[in-house]
């Protein structure tokens, strides 16, 4: 029996390690429980309360009918209204709007001739998320109570639909941005984070602090091979999102270039304080991981974000990466410039300044 | 004031409720070679992290080279050279690249830097393994690059905290006579050690135990002044008269070397040899008793509590 108090006593000693090293004691409750938590609410595929605009050319009494009809399929959620076709499509290019709701002018004619068999309008919808455009799509054969009494069973449908950006409806164009997204936070974060804890275990650290280098000399010296990287991997992953699954590359290579470099920044800002916490690699790792699946799943990559209730919304909001999921699918696939995301754009340079300035902060140059 | 190297008053550092190094006042003049000698845990290395910057002292004050620390801590930065207890370099670089990224580091003027690492590498006779990654070195040779990284500057104050810890005795008096060049060139150097023949090297020598220092000066002086006179025994059945002579009052410790027996014995008594034969319970009359030279172990054991 004495091969079993052996064994029994390296097991004790390993769970006397895995105490002592409370952070990763943590992460081993801390990442099934919250992960959990988070995508069994987060993981919903009905789709409620998506933004869309609504442009009504004929503003009567029968338009206003049809709005409150569809208001109240609680599917969309009209928070913006256009005067003109031009308005709407800037709109949803800015990612506003996911899809504008167009009455024509002539709306009550075709609700009194219902045999011409007329759409009543038209949905013009973003298709560069395809759970959110079925969503939309789901709406065409609703239908208008109060307007088709008597008509019995309408065949034709109650609205047109257009889907721009993607009408095939193929899963790779609105899957290939978000993987850039998804690749650059786990290759980024986990890099920096590594890179440096690497040298605080080696005693490489020691070494290096007491000489002139100053802190966000050697934090900037250590990120810069990691944004050419990242730059390199942004190149493979659309070249060979392009030319193997046809995706369309509509933005200008400026725009993708930078906000990918917003992002990388952000990323790797990341990195860098988890590197200031970690004392080991296996640390580092750990905390990566706790990072990137909130990434997968909230940052709207597999799921959308329309679709997530509202605590799971606030926890994304604050993730670098569904702000570069919506981002990047703008500027890539609607030809969205960075200006026309200001919002995404300003979140990812406040996430890197204060990153930066904490990560600075917290890696004093003491062994104190 | 200005000739001194390091000055240090009242230097204090605690690791939580364990004080580990405990009012420590130093003054160490520019150009000699100073030791820190004392057993694992003294408060060597915690010294050496406090007079480097690299921790910040809880009480008193620290002047190097005439700068202030904590405060100045980044304009000393380039004038010292601290070489680290481990191996602290890059194992999956070359020496040469090693070298080359210290030199950038230091801000060595890009012109010099080539000829300062192939002269360093020749002084140290690393030149033969400058493509080799420092990983495949041995423990010699990575002292010796470890060394030449940290005077790749040349520093006017270099730290050394136990260099050679992990090197055979033929490499580490090769390492010393490279220390010496480095000191006859005016480089102040302060090494940590537990040998007692490296000790015995320095200039000067502080022996600290516990966080204190327990006794500085010369080795020479700490020899002579040292408050207990050296007996040594031999004879037979050595075991048993070292318990006869601890029970003597006096005698403040006894250790065996091979056939011989070490015996300090306190400096009061001005014939220690009439003395131990008087006072000894056990007959010493088969046994050859002289007085000896003090030797460094002989004033490391007076000063710290080892023979308690």
């Amino acid at each position: 029996m004495k091969f079993l108090l052996r064994i029994s006593a390296i097991t004790f000693k390993e769970f006397r390690q895995l105490s002592r090293d409370r952070l990763t004691f943590g992460m081993v409750v801390m990442i099934p429980l919250i992960q959990l938590l988070l995508f069994g609410y987060a993981i919903n595929n009905n789709i409620r309360n998506i933004n869309a605009g609504l442009l009504d050319q004929s503003d009567s009494s029968t338009s206003r009918i049809i709005i409150d009809t569809v208001k109240a399929t609680q599917v969309v959620n009209i928070i913006e209204q256009y005067f003109s076709i031009a308005d709407a499509e800037a709109a949803i290019t800015k990612g506003n709007v996911r899809a504008v709701l167009v009455l024509p002018r002539d709306l009550p004619q075709r609700v009194a001739n219902p045999a011409d068999d007329r759409a009543l309008g038209q949905w013009i919808v973003d298709g560069s998320d395809n759970i959110v455009s079925s969503a939309l799509l789901g709406l065409a054969r609703m239908p208008i109570a109060p307007l088709q009494q008597g008509t019995g069973n309408t065949v034709s449908a109650t609205f047109d639909t257009v889907l721009y950006f993607n009408p095939e409806r193929r899963t790779p164009v609105n899957i290939v941005p978000g993987l850039l997204a998804v690749i650059l936070t786990m290759t980024m974060i986990l890099f920096t984070a590594t890179a440096i804890v690497r040298e605080k275990e080696r005693g490489n650290l020691e070494l290096l602090i007491t000489t002139p280098i100053r802190s966000f000399e050697l934090m900037l010296g250590k990120i810069i091979p990691y944004i050419l990287i990242g730059l390199v991997q942004m190149f493979i992953i659309l070249t060979l999102g392009h030319f193997v699954f046809d995706v369309p590359i509509n933005g200008q290579p400026l725009q993708i270039v930078s906000a990918t470099l917003l992002f990388i920044a952000a990323s790797l800002t990341l990195g860098l304080l988890i590197s200031t916490v970690a004392l080991t690699q296996l640390q580092a790792m750990q905390m990566t991981v706790f990072v990137l699946l909130p990434s997968i799943l909230l940052s709207g990559f597999l799921f959308p974000y329309e679709g997530m209730p509202k605590p799971a919304q606030m926890i994304a909001e604050g993730l670098p990466a569904t702000h570069f999921v919506r981002m990047i699918r703008g500027v890539v696939l609607r030809d969205a410039s960075l200006t026309d995301m200001q919002g995404d754009t300003l979140f990812l340079v406040a996430f890197t300044v204060v990153g930066m300035i904490l990560a600075t902060l917290k890696f004093r140059k003491s062994l104190d | 004031m200005t000739n001194a190297a390091i000055d240090a008053s009242g230097l204090t550092r605690r690791f939580g409720s364990y004080t580990a190094v405990d009012h420590l006042d130093l003054h160490i003049p520019r150009g000699c070679i100073y030791g820190f000698l004392g057993p694992n845990g003294s408060g060597k290395s915690t010294s050496i992290r406090l007079l480097t910057g690299l921790l910040t002292p809880d009480e008193g004050t620290v002047n190097i080279l005439g700068l202030q620390l904590p405060r100045q801590a980044e304009e000393l930065r380039g004038r010292i050279g601290y070489m680290t207890q481990k191996f602290s370099l890059f194992g999956d670089l070359t020496l040469q690249e090693n070298l080359q990224f210290i030199a950038r580091i230091y801000g060595l003027p890009r012109k010099g830097i080539k000829a300062r690492i192939a002269d360093l590498l020749e002084r140290y006779d690393l030149t033969r393994q400058s493509k080799q990654l420092a990983d495949t070195l041995s423990g010699g040779q990575k002292q010796r690059l470890a060394l030449a990284a940290a005077t790749i500057h040349n520093p006017e104050l270099l730290f050394l905290d136990e260099p050679t810890s992990a090197v055979d005795p033929e490499n580490r008096r090769d390492f010393w006579e490279k220390l010496f060049d480095l000191s006859d060139a005016g480089t102040t150097i302060l090494v940590s050690t537990h040998y007692m023949d490296e000790a015995e090297r320095c200039h000067y020598l502080a022996i600290l135990e516990t966080g204190r220092k327990r006794a500085d000066d010369t080795p020479q002086n700490l020899m002579q002044n040292m408050s207990a006179n050296v007996v040594e025994i031999s004879g037979n059945s050595l075991r048993r008269l070292k318990q006869q002579l601890l029970l003597t009052p006096d005698v403040i410790s006894v250790a065996q070397q091979g056939i011989r027996l070490r015996v300090l014995v306190d400096k009061g008594h001005t014939d220690p040899l009439s003395w131990l034969r008087a006072e000894c319970p056990a007959s010493l009359n088969d046994y050859q008793l002289a007085v000896v030279r003090p030797s460094l172990e002989d004033v490391f054991v007076m000063s710290t509590g080892a023979h308690r």
